[in-house]
């Protein structure tokens, strides 16, 4: 028996937001700003905002000087000005002092938990009188007559694992807007939805991602300081998969760090995870951990085609902002600012015209677009390995993006070279004893929780292809893709069976991403599952 | 009837704990806070009462600061009636409690007053118990069924040897297990109706409770960690070391 | 010097098990312990008591009303008898736990749940968010304490004891707003998983749902309940509700036989108070074994057939 099929409820308001990120709460407190009397609901699937936010953080705190001046004087929790900047090359053993170039100098910029950041947002907007929702999912999109975007559908609650109503099924209600600001994050499944349906990738050249990898340490005493902001770049990556590491020191001997590697990797054998893992093994980065105890961890998939990929931010009855739209700075490692910013235009966009029509242009025409613009040939310069992409990220720096050409992006799904044509790697892996031993043991750290008796939310299009083709041309690469094991293959009498162990899930999109058949479907689980990000 | 029912924040139970490192207490900066889970079975017990005409109206208290506002909003946005927050200066423990909910129970003449078995914080398991024993009412532990009868009730307790039922006569204090129910999901369209709902805010020493000797605390650690034992070579070593601890 | 009243359980045959921890906990705190038995028909129960090592009296009220183990009833009993005591202690069973707070509101103090360790007259160690943090309570020098005591973190009294016993007569009418109705005990033939004494659980390296038949037969020879690993239930050996661990059941048995189960970090946290954990896993680097109490590296198709023979 499927859940009944009852007219949902309906909640209007002026505006709806999906997504409890910085772009959307930056919105929300904008719209607010400019149009007080304009009713405003931010949709959030987390169990509460910044659950599932996961950023490094150093964030340009350019937009919130304009969107909250003053905000000094009463920060977010975690707020930590920049002290010194450190770039490392890594080799297997060793390190080497590099320059920082000018997109990663960070004076003037805080460290941040995006988390906690969001949760303080959300504090100011809601004191503007912005009505948040955490804890409900949006999961499907209200179309209006005419056929253009009229809202969400938020998921149904206590529906068993086969569809059926359980006692405490309560059907999601409509939230019908006149605007709807798409604010998922990195590939938001309604934001993937939309793109689609009304083309707007038409014009762009496809997306490309990173996967970044987050834990936060509370290390030894005396190992910390404050302000301090690491990257490396090299080991445990080869020199043809972009990607790098990030060290920023907290107060209270507390230390992010993270890993961010390219989903354009062709290695079908690589394991994200793993990396990750073995570069906190390094030599030069073990000392830091070592004594030390990990607090929480996380994954999230990042968007980096920049401004070659962007699509088209507006259809009609809705705006993309953010990194659902694609606005990260790549060569900067920040999206936050480029974030906010977009999620304020499209505020003022929607103040001044009350449609969607022409923030496209308006986006297009901004800062946000012009720092996209300028960076634009630095990350697809790096398909052709780590020198030959720094060299080009140099040149570009040196004139400022202003070259005619524009370097194309490609579909990272597309990027695995199968198994029989791939020469094994040598990556010089150690023998591991940080904690987390495992990605099981690693999810216990991002408190990861989904009511084991609802619907897979990841939806196999043609499960046939994981154990066959699969199997044969990449090895079930999302057995090592995904962060969180969520992917198992299991020996059976009868032959492999895939296992999707779906309460794992971190919501990170990496699967969604580079699954190389993309039969991977990416779904919204009840509303409040997914991890419970604490400070990340 | 009125049914009352005690609400307490508590930190959420998909945190993990953490004790500061300075033995302070655990860490609660950033961390989710929540409805005490056996309150919202509490709670969603009076509901169904309430839903099957039982009961004429719900109110549930809490006794904290005013950051336990969002929780009584939960629960009228659950489908409470109004809301109740007691305002305490300072830290209370269980007995404290106890004499508060005693003074609103007096107030309010509730026929029943439903409480979680324990908070999931400091695992007391007292309250419900201490405020039945000063109402002098009956009380009707770790209920996994309860079932009212015209003046009385009649409660399945889940006790160690097995489900043993008692009978209560009302008013009485009847405290619940993780069997009871299972509590409904808050629809969107609630919370904003919870905001319009009556919260009264009362002062702890409008209450006039005389203070009752409090137990400090002095040092938070966290839990000795489990070391590794012996490894036996096989069954039979197995067989032996078990017996040996008098475990077989 | 402390005077230790202890409220005893008993099911009108037997002793709680319990009752010759609550003695070590009050031996730790120092100073005479008397035991208090409330029912009807006690004498056996009460030669039960006085063998305990350590006890100096058993006290026994016996009364028609005070056969059902109701809290009204035994409470103002209990309180009757509290000026001669510093120490009022109970065990951390259901009865206790029903009682005690009753007790301790009559006399006007807060109680002391769950005491795991004695560090002073007045002084405690007890648990809070579910063993996750352990916290130290001082009781007012002024105020008697009135405890419970968490009987996992106490070895039993010996036996061999000759304590005096001593009839005493109810001194309180029975209440009569709390009628007692009956005990229907655990209908299924299997202990119930959270509370039996010893479990027996099973994970992916049991391999099959069939396979899982060497385990409910291992636990049925021991009178244990069964549980599994998460990765057991996902693969769909058993049902969710035998899972054990972070997403499952908390539990707390005197002994744990994790067999082909891993150790993840989240079915560790299901059993980290448990008494002693015996894991039976071929894979000798299995985490598992880093918390094990008893290990044995061997494969669980070999070793369960041959604990079956050497059991039976």
């Amino acid at each position: 028996m499927n859940a009944p099929a009852e007219p949902r409820e309906v909640m209007a308001y002026d505006v709806v937001i999906v997504g409890a990120g910085p772009a959307g709460l930056a919105c929300a407190i904008r719209l607010k700003q400019l149009r007080e009397e304009w009713s405003v609901a931010v949709i959030e699937k987390g169990a509460e905002v910044g659950a599932h936010i996961l950023s490094g953080a150093v964030i340009e705190p350019g937009p919130l000087d304009q969107l909250l001046p003053g905000w000094r004087d009463d920060p977010p929790a975690i707020c930590v000005p920049v002290t010194r900047d450190r770039l490392w090359y890594l080799t297997a053993t060793g390190k080497r002092w590099f320059p920082t170039p000018p997109q990663q100098r960070n004076h003037g910029n805080f460290i941040v938990s995006l988390g906690s950041t969001c949760q303080w947002l959300a504090g100011h907007a809601e004191a503007a009188g912005v009505d948040i929702f955490p804890g409900f999912a949006a999961a499907g999109v209200h179309f209006a007559e005419g056929g253009e975007v009229g809202g969400v559908i938020i998921g149904d609650m206590g529906v068993a694992s086969d569809g059926s109503p359980k006692d405490t099924f309560t059907q999601g209600i409509e939230i019908h807007a006149p605007l709807t600001m798409l604010a998922e994050g990195c590939r938001g499944h309604l934001s993937k939805q939309l793109i689609r349906r009304f083309e707007l990738d038409a014009d762009a050249d496809p997306q490309t991602y990173g996967i970044g990898i987050k834990e936060l340490w509370r290390v030894a005493e005396g190992k910390c300081s404050p302000g301090l902001v690491q990257h490396t770049l090299g080991w445990p990556l080869d020199p043809s998969t972009y990607g790098g590491s990030f060290i920023y020191h907290l107060e209270g001997d507390r230390v992010a760090i993270g890993f961010v590697c390219a989903l354009d990797y062709r290695d079908p054998e690589f394991s994200p995870f793993e990396a990750f893992q073995q570069f906190k093994h390094h030599p030069a980065i073990r000392p830091l951990l070592e004594g030390g105890e990990i607090l929480s961890g996380g994954a999230r998939a990042i968007v980096e085609g920049g401004y070659q990929s962007l699509p088209r931010v507006e259809m009609p009855g809705a705006m993309l902002i953010g990194d659902a739209a694609g606005t990260l700075n790549v060569p900067k490692v920040k999206g936050t600012h480029q974030a906010m910013r977009s999620g304020m235009l499209a505020a003022e966009h929607a103040a001044e015209h009350g449609t969607a029509e022409g923030f496209d242009e308006r986006l297009r025409n901004s800062e946000v677009m012009a720092e996209l613009r300028r960076v634009r040939n630095i990350r697809p310069g790096f398909r052709r390995g780590l020198w030959k992409g720094l060299a080009n990220a140099a040149l570009e720096t040196v004139t400022g993006g202003r070259r005619q050409r524009t370097l194309p992006n490609h579909a990272d799904h597309t990027a695995l070279e199968r198994v029989s044509e791939h020469a094994a790697a040598q990556r010089a892996w150690r023998e591991r004893d940080l904690p987390p031993r495992d990605r099981l043991a690693w999810v216990y750290f991002a408190a990861t929780e989904h009511d084991e008796d609802q619907p897979v939310h990841l939806q196999i299009l043609d499960p046939e292809v994981c154990t066959t083709r699969c199997g044969v041309e990449f090895n079930h690469p999302c057995t090592r893709f995904c962060p969180a094991n969520v992917y198992e293959m299991i020996e059976e009498e009868h032959g492999l069976r895939l296992q999707i162990n779906a309460a794992n899930c971190v919501h990170c999109k990496t699967c969604d991403i580079k699954d190389p058949y993309q039969v991977i479907n990416w779904v919204a689980p009840e509303g409040g599952s997914g991890p419970n990000y604490q400070n990340l | 009837m009125k049914v009352l029912v005690g609400i307490k924040r508590v930190v959420d139970y998909n945190v993990r704990i953490k004790v500061r490192s300075d033995g302070s207490g655990v860490e609660t900066d950033g961390v989710k806070m929540s409805v005490n889970p056996f309150d919202e079975i509490a709670l969603e017990e009076a509901l169904r009462m309430r839903e099957a005409g039982h009961a004429s109206e719900v109110i549930v208290v809490s006794v904290g600061g005013d950051e336990c506002q969002q929780q009584l909003r939960t629960g009228l946005a659950m489908g409470a009636d109004r809301a109740i927050q007691v305002r305490p200066e300072g830290e209370v423990q269980p007995l404290t409690v106890a004499r508060i909910l005693l003074a609103i129970a007096q107030r309010e003449q509730p026929g029943l007053v439903l409480l979680g078995k324990q908070a999931i914080d400091d695992d007391c398991n007292q309250t419900g118990q201490m405020l039945a024993a000063l109402w002098d009412r009956p009380q009707a532990t770790f209920a996994s069924r309860l079932e009212l009868a015209g003046e009385a009730a009649r409660v399945t307790r889940e006790v160690d040897a097995g489900l043993e039922t008692i009978e209560v006569d009302l008013p009485a204090v009847v405290t619940v297990d993780l069997r009871l129910n299972e509590p409904r999901f808050v629809k969107l369209p609630d919370i904003m109706k919870a905001k319009r709902k009556p919260l009264e805010v009362i002062e702890f020493g409008d209450l006039e409770i005389a203070p009752d000797p409090s137990m400090a605390v002095s040092h938070h650690a966290p839990p000795p960690p489990r070391a590794r034992g012996i490894m036996v070579e096989d069954t039979a070593q197995l067989v032996a070391e078990l017996k040996n601890r008098g475990l077989l | 010097m402390a005077k230790i009243l202890i409220i005893t359980e008993h099911d009108g045959r037997n002793l709680n098990a319990g009752m010759a921890k609550c003695v070590s906990c009050a031996s730790a705190i120092g100073g005479t312990i008397d035991l208090l038995l409330l029912g009807e028909d006690l004498a056996g129960i009460a030669a039960q008591a006085a063998s305990l090592e350590g006890v100096d009296r058993v006290i026994s009220v016996e009364a028609g009303h005070l056969a059902a183990p109701l809290a009204a009833n035994h409470a103002p009993e209990v309180v009757a008898l509290a000026p001669d005591y510093s120490h009022i202690l109970g065990p951390s069973t259901t009865y206790g736990k029903d009682l005690m707070p009753r007790v301790a509101a009559l006399l006007g103090v807060n109680q002391v749940s769950d005491i795991m360790a004695v560090e002073g007259e007045r002084h405690f160690k007890r648990p809070i968010y579910a063993g996750n943090a352990i916290v130290d309570v001082h009781v007012p020098e002024d105020s008697r304490v009135v405890g419970t005591v968490r009987t996992a973190s106490w070895p039993s009294a010996a036996g061999g004891g000759g304590a005096a016993v001593e009839s005493r007569p109810a001194g309180v009418a029975p209440a009569t707003h709390t009628r007692y109705v009956g005990l229907e005990a655990g209908s299924s033939e299997r202990p119930d998983l959270q509370t039996a004494g010893i479990v027996v659980s099973g994970g992916r390296g049991v391999g099959s749902a069939e396979n899982f038949r060497l385990v409910y037969e291992l636990a049925d020879q021991l009178g244990a309940g069964v549980g599994a690993s998460r990765a057991a239930v996902d693969a769909g050996y058993v049902a969710n509700d035998m899972q054990v661990g972070q997403t499952g059941k908390i539990i707390a048995p005197d002994l744990y036989i994790a067999v082909g189960i891993s150790g993840a970090i989240q079915h560790v946290t299901g059993i980290k108070d448990a008494g002693t954990i015996v894991a039976i896993n071929k894979d000798p680097d299995a985490p598992i074994f880093e918390i094990a109490d008893v290990g044995l590296a061997g494969d669980l198709f070999t070793v369960l057939p041959e604990l079956k023979q050497l059991l039976s």
